[in-house]
């Protein structure tokens, strides 16, 4: 009997083709709008989905096993690093600081960026884009998962490593970063992908994670620089997605352009605010430095970002706004964060320092507009305060920008001198801004951003303190009650870093190494 | 103005004055003394004299500058969102006028900060 048997296997191109566009379907038992309720709120109009070009030409079961194979290497190396103690072969014990940085203020952030490209993808109407939220969804919890993985290392040696999930919700400058993404998460599936798939990972990764990475291997950490690297070739593909979205929707209507270029000016800020603290950690935060935040702006931003913004001309998109005050800002912003950690590091779960003679040099060379004349002679100052037992810890709380959540710091474009206050009234409340920038981002939806949780209103309501604690009873110590509330101990993950127990101990434990014992 | 959501989308402001318990915010920030990162928030009951913050808060707030010792009260420059303002320091917070939420700066002529920086 004859019998007609099919191919066995199926070609690179139908395969693509069932496993991609094949598993969508347009529903009938209920309408596509109900399926897809988000989808037409934010006004972007979309006409045809199999426009859409899939950037990745990846199906799920080749996806699995290239990330498997990524997996096994990366382990097996932070293997090695943990087993030959590799933690004490960094540069020296300040450097810990920026991996608390990265693991409190980061790592939470590629979790939410999970959540969101997995709800993104389940918005999509189109099947091309819904697969592409998937494989970054699953890449994101991936990076979430190998950044702890790696850095649980040193939660065994060191202090402020203990609870990043607690301190998120908590700690008063993670409310920076926390704060931005639950700005992108809790908008339209359309304002997501701009935000974070384009604005952040397009634009503005490279400010991000070349620091990271690149400090990681000039400082010795094997351990960083490993998962870096893990995540670079997953970082590629998240960016040929974010400039996939764009061009996409700027072609299916014209009348989307206004709308997405609102985004871009948007969230091209609020990531440069928020990269405020990579600046920081570049100038002050590594021993071995890889260059200046400045120079990291010239070249990610300036020239990079440039070229993009040039190429997406042809759409009708401009460069972001406020793009005038950033050039100016570059000379200090890295210099205002530092400073401000430094007033409030006894909050704080990472401890800062003053620079050494030679760095102070280096900043002085690397910043000659600006670090002699408004920020060597404020470091000085502290330095000779400290060595008289008088080193500073501000004790009264900061004001805060309502949008980006930092305390105002920042100084008038053109006037390092003066702080920039700027302020709106908004249904019988006043509200205040660190720049117009933000500003103008509170008047585009007054309502999202009035329910702010603002960190240093929510002490003085009385909401930071633990359950049963008493803040009316005679000798309350708010400082103390708040440090128990973020789960800090008070001498041990805050102040400066000259004395903590990380210092004692890496000495103690390289000399253990380097040494013979006496 | 406005946000684009699904459906009605209206919240009462999280900072609004009921939620403090008595007291009002007042943001003050020193003109050109940067060694204090950023200006401050302070909740004041609002029949606070206004004079008692200059001699019993501030000196705890700011008296950690060398400055602040050299302060002449009676020549500081005021500024109520960023304009001219002239404080009596008798009255209380009700009766200048100062609103939830008010911001306040001060300039002191002839004190320049740290070897003149504005630190």
């Amino acid at each position: 009997m004859d019998m007609k048997v099919g191919k066995k296997k199926l070609g690179l191109k139908e395969k693509y083709q069932h496993m991609t566009r094949g598993l969508g379907w347009e529903t009938t038992y209920q309408s596509m709008d109900d399926v897809f309720p988000f989808v037409k709120y934010e006004g972007i109009k979309i006409h045809d989905w199999d426009k859409w070009e899939d950037p990745f030409r990846l199906t799920m079961d080749a996806y699995w096993k290239y990330q498997a194979e990524k997996e096994r290497k990366l382990y097996a190396i932070i293997d090695a690093y943990a087993q030959n103690n590799g933690h004490l072969n960094v540069t020296d014990a300040r450097y810990l600081n920026a991996i608390k940085l990265f693991l409190n203020g980061i790592s939470p952030l590629e979790y939410m960026a999970h959540r969101g490209f997995a709800m993104t993808g389940r918005q999509f109407p189109g099947v091309g884009a819904r697969v592409a939220c998937l494989m970054q969804s699953l890449d994101e919890i991936r990076h979430a998962q190998t950044q702890i993985h790696s850095l649980s290392n040193y939660n065994k040696y060191y202090n402020g490593f203990h609870e990043y999930r607690h301190m998120l919700e908590r700690v008063w400058y993670l409310s920076v970063p926390r704060s931005f993404f639950d700005d992108a998460v809790t908008a339209g599936p359309f304002e997501f992908m701009v935000a974070i798939g384009f604005s952040f990972e397009y634009v503005l990764t490279n400010l991000l994670f070349v620091p990271f990475v690149s400090g990681a291997a000039y400082n010795g950490d094997m351990g960083t620089m490993t998962f870096g690297f893990s995540a670079q070739s997953d970082e590629a593909r998240h960016m040929t997605l974010g400039l996939e979205v764009i061009k996409f929707v700027l072609e299916q209507d014209p009348d989307n352009l206004p709308i997405v270029q609102q985004w871009i000016d948007k969230w091209t800020w609020r990531g440069y605010r928020v990269l405020t603290l990579v600046g920081m950690m570049m100038d002050y935060m590594l021993p071995k430095r890889i260059m200046s935040w400045k120079e990291a702006w010239e070249v990610y931003f300036e020239e990079n970002g440039g070229a993009l913004f040039k190429d997406l001309a042809r759409y009708g998109i401009r460069p972001p706004k406020w793009l005038d005050q950033i050039e100016q800002d570059k000379d200090h912003i890295s210099h205002q964060a530092w400073a401000t950690f430094y007033n409030y590091a006894a909050a704080c779960n990472f401890h800062t320092w003053i620079p050494t003679d030679d760095e102070l040099d280096w900043l002085s060379q690397k910043y000659p507009n600006s670090f002699d004349k408004y920020y060597r002679p404020r470091l000085e100052h502290w330095r000779e305060e400290a060595k008289k037992g008088n080193r500073f810890y501000n004790k009264t709380l900061p004001m805060l920008c309502q949008t980006c959540q930092i305390p105002m710091i920042f100084t008038e474009p053109g006037d390092p001198t003066q702080i920039c206050y700027r302020e709106v009234d908004y249904k019988d409340n006043k509200y205040h801004f660190c720049s117009d920038g933000c500003k103008e981002i509170f008047e585009h939806e007054p309502e999202k951003y009035i329910q702010a949780w603002l960190p240093v209103h929510q002490i003085y309501q009385g909401n930071c303190f633990e359950e049963g604690v008493d803040p009316t009873a005679e000798g309350f110590d708010p400082l103390s009650a708040v440090l128990d509330y973020y789960h800090l101990a008070q001498g041990r993950d805050n102040l400066d870093f000259e004395g903590s127990e990380d210092q004692k101990n890496f000495e103690a434990w390289r000399g253990m190494a380097t040494k013979n014992a006496a | 103005m406005g946000v684009a959501a699904i459906k009605e989308y209206s919240f009462e402001s999280a900072d609004r004055l009921e939620n403090f318990h008595g007291n009002q915010l007042l943001y003050i920030g020193w003109d050109q003394h940067l060694l204090f990162c950023s200006p401050f928030c302070l909740p004041f009951p609002p029949n606070m004299r206004f004079g008692d913050i200059i001699d019993k808060v501030l000196p705890g707030v700011f008296g950690y500058h060398p400055d602040f010792a050299k302060i002449d009260w009676s020549k500081v420059e005021w500024l109520k969102s960023s304009q001219p303002w002239q404080p009596d320091f008798n009255k209380t917070l009700a009766e200048l006028g100062l609103k939830h939420k008010d911001v306040l700066r001060f300039r002191t002529p002839g004190l320049t900060g740290i070897k003149g920086s504005a630190s």
